[in-house]
């Protein structure tokens, strides 16, 4: 019979049970000169949870701010455990988080704290977004005008719309050190746009009819689309208002219009 | 281990697409090497810490990051680096890549950490023996592997990857550890001496893991570094520990990167470059992050033991293959 081959590392057993604290330390796992390794293995077992809650708190420092430090960490702890990372870019850590929130029986309280959350984690998006020039608004002006209605946008890489039937604008603005801080009636929806204009991840309030707006451009909607969209949520949408403050944000990468509808469909920027 | 072949000197050209002709070394003027680092002190670069070592010329020799903080598709990150290359030579340390695991390394991963490499230049590239990866799973830690045959296959395997990938050749760094594996079969420093002799890789010496495994393990510092494969050292790394006690109340160390080198470490170190003479070297300070002038300080230290031992004749080390 041939010798058996010696073992490599069982990176299965190990990991158990660093996020489950129940588990008792893996095999083949020793202190010196016969010393017990629990203590020794909880070291791994800390790194790894504290890091993830570590690196939770970084990204969401609002959520943090609103539900204070205990809870926060003891809810990221329950993610932790959940739904670790994927991917070794922790940047990209916590796409999961705000639906964890959202399903979260001792958050119910703070009903807006979700989209807190889906707003931070859009932040560190966009910050390590790919480059991009935001739009000129030369290039739209050049655009002739029986052929604007059919203008479509190509959005900028860090862009982001994030709706909320609550004022989560001012709610992350205030808890990101943005804004002051001011009583606000919740019953107000706002929605935030995401950009990185000039390199710097900034955010925008945008009514909800400017952000059906933003999102249907952003979807490849054409101009008159996106208005019509837009008008139907709030008939007295500012159409030339909301396209402008767009603009400035740096929404968009690209525009183009059809040429009397051919399929010139080049996108200018 | 398979395709095995000499690999270029950090900052030399080994496939022609990746490097300008202008930037091919010169093997008897390393200083010509296009970001070289130099055989000085460097620190650990933290963006907090940009406007102050852009105001300190010459306060360091070179600057090392975290490659992952840098694998972002563009944004402000890419902004500092660029801005930071300009004026200092870079190592790029990758944290992530799970060289320690039984996995074939991840393709993607890969090809992130290459193009670091063909965008910023770096002087050194280096990665860890240890694993982060479970299947899907990443860690966010640098987890031990027991010392056999069989991970020996696999680390191999993995270093010619990423010297394949990369067109380099890498430092391989080791570990702190709190554990031990009952199934290892050979010495740590046997283990990495054998990857030395298979990949033609070079080893990063962390002075601060050889003092932290050694008081957790119980044995000698000086007697695993007699053991380590010095001669192969392109990079050391000091850092700062806490304590904590094990399972028996005995001392138990962490490798915490959160305050100063400390002075049984200091002493280690200036015993290995009093026999290697100058080795590029890194004070590594991750968290709870202090004021520049303190870390600025740290390396000022090495840098004083550096030029003491500037005419100990350096050993060959990892020079060129030939």
């Amino acid at each position: 019979m041939p010798p058996l081959p010696e073992p490599a590392i069982d990176t299965a057993a190990f990991s158990a049970g660093l996020l489950d604290p129940e588990r008792a330390a893996p095999p083949h796992v020793a202190g010196p000169h016969g010393k017990s390794a629990v203590k020794r293995y909880n070291v791994y077992r800390n790194n790894v949870t504290v890091s993830l809650i570590d690196a939770l708190a970084d990204i969401f420092p609002a959520v943090l701010k609103l539900t204070g430090e205990n809870f926060f960490r003891a809810m990221a702890r329950e993610h932790v455990r959940a739904s670790p990372p994927t991917s070794p870019l922790l940047f990209r850590y916590g796409e999961d988080f705000p639906g964890f929130i959202a399903a979260f029986d001792p958050a119910r309280p703070l009903p807006y704290l979700a989209d807190v959350a889906r707003a931070e984690r859009a932040w560190l998006t966009a910050y390590h977004a790919a480059d991009a020039d935001p739009l000129e608004p030369a290039r739209l002006a050049a655009i002739p005008p029986e052929r604007i209605a059919d203008a479509r946008f190509a959005a900028h890489p860090a862009f982001a719309v994030i709706a909320s039937p609550f004022p989560v604008f001012r709610i992350v603005s205030m808890n990101r050190d943005l804004m002051d801080l001011a009583p606000v009636d919740m019953s107000e929806a706002e929605a935030i746009l995401v950009t990185r204009p000039a390199d710097k991840v900034t955010v925008t309030h945008l009514t909800p009819a400017a952000a059906r707006f933003a999102d249907a451009l952003a979807g490849g909607s054409t101009l008159g689309e996106a208005a019509g969209l837009a008008l139907e949520t709030d008939p007295a949408f500012d159409l030339n208002g909301a396209l402008t403050a767009l603009l400035s944000a740096g929404a968009f990468a690209a525009v183009a219009a059809p040429d009397n509808g051919g399929d010139d469909d080049r996108f200018c920027q | 281990m398979t395709n095995a072949r000499p690999l270029a000197p950090q900052g030399a050209a080994s496939k022609t697409h990746r490097h300008a002709p202008s930037d091919r070394f010169a093997a008897d003027s390393p200083a010509a090497i296009k970001g070289a680092v130099p055989a000085s002190a460097g620190v650990g670069f933290k963006p907090g810490h940009l406007i102050a070592i852009l105001d300190d010329p010459g306060s360091v020799g070179f600057l090392e990051v975290h490659a992952e903080n840098y694998m972002g598709d563009g944004g402000p990150p890419h902004r500092t680096l660029e801005r930071v290359r300009r004026d200092f030579p870079l190592s790029l340390h990758g944290v992530c890549m799970s060289i320690g695991g039984p996995r074939p390394l991840d393709e993607d991963h890969l090809a992130r950490f290459a193009a670091l490499c063909d965008r910023y230049e770096p002087g050194l590239i280096s990665e860890h023996l240890a694993w982060s990866t479970h299947e899907d799973m990443f860690l966010n830690d640098l987890l031990p592997l027991p010392y056999t045959a069989a991970t020996l296959d696999h680390v191999c395997d993995h270093v010619d990857r990423m010297q394949e990938v990369t067109g380099r050749r890498m430092l391989l760094e080791n570990p702190a550890t709190y554990v031990l594996f009952d199934n290892s079969t050979m010495s740590e420093t046997d283990f990495l001496a054998a990857i030395v002799a298979r990949t033609g890789c070079g080893l990063l010496l962390d002075v601060n893991n050889v003092f932290v495994s050694a008081t957790n393990h119980g044995y000698s510092a000086r007697d695993y570094l007699a053991a380590f494969p010095l001669t192969h050292v392109g990079e050391i790394h000091l850092a700062g520990h806490t304590e904590q006690e094990d399972d028996e109340g005995a001392l138990l160390l962490i490798d915490s990167h959160d305050r100063p080198v400390a002075d049984p470490v200091w002493t280690l170190y200036e015993e290995v470059i009093a026999g290697t003479g100058p080795i590029p070297t890194l004070v590594e300070w991750d968290s709870d992050l202090p004021e520049w002038p303190v870390l600025r300080a740290e390396a000022e230290s090495a840098n004083a033991i550096l030029r003491r031992h500037a005419r100990s004749a350096p050993k060959v080390r990892h020079a060129a293959p030939a």
